[in-house]
């Protein structure tokens, strides 16, 4: 059984005098122990949306969630808050976007950290707190017995990520969510936040999901990646052959946008045309219909479905041609 | 926060200052003074003279200006002509002082414990008939009438049911000692139950009808706060952390939504003074409300101006415990403050 199996979520914003907005359109997808897997696609395609319904922080009014996220084999969609929070802290982690936001002003560092060891381990104050200490000590703090009593607004950025990183694995959840934990920093930052939360998951054996519109943050740690599109996954793939072999025109239209070491001086990066408010609904055929340069008349008209395809899951009816060098690419 | 502390005294130095140059130039522009209200029609014109003399009203302003400044800095503000004539305004405040004090603390106390805890529920309920209701509840607290509400709580409670006393501060029959001026505590410092609960029944219709505004006002903030909060990152970071929920509100949002809570609570603290004049008139409570009151009828300069002056100076303290008390809840004000 898979640590985490999420079947036809959907997530629905209803709003009095709008219409309501799919969010998440009948996602599925597994996690198993250990395992990372990334999940991609521009921003509004629905990916915060579905760490936060996995995660059960969704607005309680105003949202319909349905279908099913099943975590070790309880189904956490209907839990009651009460079980639920006994689980979220402790079996599930999260590390968010924007960790100054993130992270409560007017409370001290170590106390944010030391919470969560007192909800879920039963820890006396002074022990949450020295073990808080040694949690900075390993996500990289300098100095952590004095940053405890720091505040948000005194540590830099990468600080303020690498704290929330240590809350969110305090208690060595079996699955942490990382949602875009790196785009709020430098780029000189980002490098070093994946590389530590590449090396705490591997150490503790958790399971990662890895939410990113960067494909490039992807092709260094996933084994796993879903590429999201309008609320739908549009393909899923192992991570060597999703790079090396896109499939769905619009994962071939991220990966010609993002710089490739492996591409010839001068190559240009195309953009994929269009944007999200292109979009046609899934129910009248393909949403990336209209930005897609391999669209074809059914495309207009039949919604494709998400099938297997030597290996991986496509939602296409006309997909990238695999190339005959495929399995040469290098990152 | 030192430093801060003896910047925002010296500003107290001067705001006081100049609010005593346009109390005195305004006071003394006013139609009628003193010698028509201590005569009323029936003066000579030379018992007026003399009377003008006496009060030293003949002087050019700005001589009379120093001339009561230099008196004001050793604590002398002259003689009461119409309140209580005769006796030192100083003194006449003074005695007055607790008794407005006692009301405001039980006004502010008040508000907050009740619009705090409501708020943060109306917040939570959103949209629904609890938080409706309180929300035209507050609307009909800041718009009635303050002397309204104190008249229909004294007719209804004391009046009519006859639940608790039309007004004073403490029964006549009850011999009382005298330690603060504050009745309440005095009674329970000296453990005379008895006139401790005497004064606090005395207290209550007055205290309630003075907290209406402050009151309604701190329960919109407070909601509108607590609204603003609930929907911060943080709190959905400590949501993740499965943290108990007294844990999320006290912590996470109660703390962050109190900051605009206190800016408010230190503004409406200050405009107490104008409900205290009405509500001492309606309930005879001898504060310096009252005084107040009376002073402006009867143009009894030195009185209002020590009045108003104490009460300039007591807004202004107010306001700096609570920017030192914002400090104090917000870290970040805290460091900027070391920083500059
Ligand atoms: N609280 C909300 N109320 C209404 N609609 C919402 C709400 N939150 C998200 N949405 C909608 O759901 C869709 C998906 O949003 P989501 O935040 O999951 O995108 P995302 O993939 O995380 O994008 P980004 O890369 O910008 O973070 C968007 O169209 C957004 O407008
Ligand atoms: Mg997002």
């Amino acid at each position: 059984m898979a640590l985490l199996e999420v079947r036809d979520l959907s997530v629905v914003f209803r709003r009095k005098g709008e219409e309501p907005t799919i969010a998440v359109d009948g996602i599925s997808f597994d996690v198993e122990p250990g395992q990372t897997v990334g999940l991609v696609g521009e921003s509004g395609c629905g990916k915060s949306v579905t760490s936060l319904a996995i995660m059960g922080l969704l607005p309680s009014r105003g949202v319909d969630v349905s279908g099913s996220v099943s975590f070790e084999g309880t189904e956490l969609l209907h839990l009651s808050q009460r079980r639920l929070d006994e689980r979220r802290g402790r079996d599930l982690g999260m590390v968010f976007q924007d960790p100054l936001s993130s992270l409560n002003p007017v409370v001290p560092i170590g106390v944010q950290i030391a919470e969560v060891l007192q909800r879920h381990r039963e820890l006396s104050r002074k022990q949450a707190r020295s073990e808080a200490a040694e949690l900075l000590n390993r996500v990289g703090i300098p100095d952590p017995a004095r940053r405890l009593d720091e505040y948000p607004h005194q540590l830099s950025g990468g600080m303020r990520q690498r704290a929330l990183i240590a809350i969110a694995l305090a208690c060595r959840p079996r699955l942490l969510i990382a949602d875009e934990p790196t785009t709020a920093l430098d780029v000189t930052i980002q490098a070093q936040i994946l590389n530590l939360l590449t090396e705490l998951v591997a150490d503790t054996d958790t399971a990662l999901i890895m939410i990113t519109h960067d494909l490039g943050v992807v092709a260094g740690l996933c084994d796993e990646v879903n590429v999201m599109y309008g609320g739908r996954i549009v393909e899923r793939a192992e991570r060597h052959a999703l790079f090396t072999a896109p499939r769905h025109p619009y994962t071939n239209g991220l990966l010609e946008s993002i710089p490739r070491l492996d591409a010839p001086r001068g190559e240009r990066l195309v953009p994929i045309r269009g944007s999200v408010v292109d979009n046609i609904p899934w129910a009248d055929g393909c949403a990336f219909a209209p930005r897609c340069p391999n669209a074809i008349e059914p495309c207009w008209s039949v919604t494709p479905a998400l099938v297997a395809d030597d290996g991986r899951m496509l939602r296409c009816h006309n997909p990238v041609e695999v190339p005959v060098t495929a399995g040469e690419g290098v990152r | 926060m030192l430093r801060y502390t003896i910047r925002r005294v010296l500003q107290l130095a001067l705001v006081v200052l100049v609010l005593s140059v346009l109390l005195f130039a305004w006071l003394r522009a006013l139609p009628g003074g003193p010698v028509s209200a201590l005569l009323g029609d029936r003066g000579t014109a030379e018992s007026r003279a003399q009377l003008r003399e006496a009060l030293g009203l003949d002087d050019p302003i700005f001589v009379q200006y120093f001339a009561f400044l230099g008196r004001a800095l050793t604590g002398d503000f002259g003689t009461s002509t119409g309140v209580s004539p005769g006796k030192p305004a100083m003194e006449l405040f003074l005695e007055r002082f607790p008794a407005t004090i006692e009301l405001s603390i039980a006004a502010i106390v008040i508000a907050l414990i009740g619009a705090i805890p409501l708020g943060y529920l109306a917040a939570r309920r959103r949209g629904g008939w609890f938080d409706n209701a309180s929300v035209v509840g507050s609307m009909i607290g800041i718009s009635i009438p303050i002397f309204f509400l104190a008249f229909l709580l004294k007719y209804l409670l004391a009046i009519k049911l006859g639940w608790l006393p039309t007004g004073g501060r403490q029964s006549a029959g009850l011999d009382a000692t005298r330690v603060t001026g504050f009745f309440v505590l005095d009674g329970l410092l000296t453990r005379e139950w008895d006139a401790s609960l005497d004064a606090l029944r005395h207290l209550l219709l007055p205290a309630l009808a003075l907290s209406s505004i402050p009151f309604a006002v701190i329960f919109r903030i407070t909601r509108a706060s607590v609204l603003d909060v609930m929907d911060e990152d943080y709190v959905r970071t400590a949501r993740s952390k499965g943290l108990a929920k007294r844990i999320v509100r006290d912590r996470h949002i109660l703390r962050n939504a109190m900051l605009p809570v206190v800016t408010t609570v230190g503004l409406q603290t200050g405009a107490l003074l104008s409900g205290a004049v009405l509500t001492e008139t309606v309930f005879s409570w001898q504060g310096v409300g009252q005084a107040l009151a009376v002073g402006f009828e009867r143009k009894d300069f030195p009185v209002l101006q020590v009045v108003i002056i104490a009460a300039a100076m007591a807004y202004v303290l107010v306001n700096l415990i609570v920017d030192l008390s914002y400090a104090a809840i917000d870290p970040r004000i805290r460091t900027a403050g070391k920083v500059g």
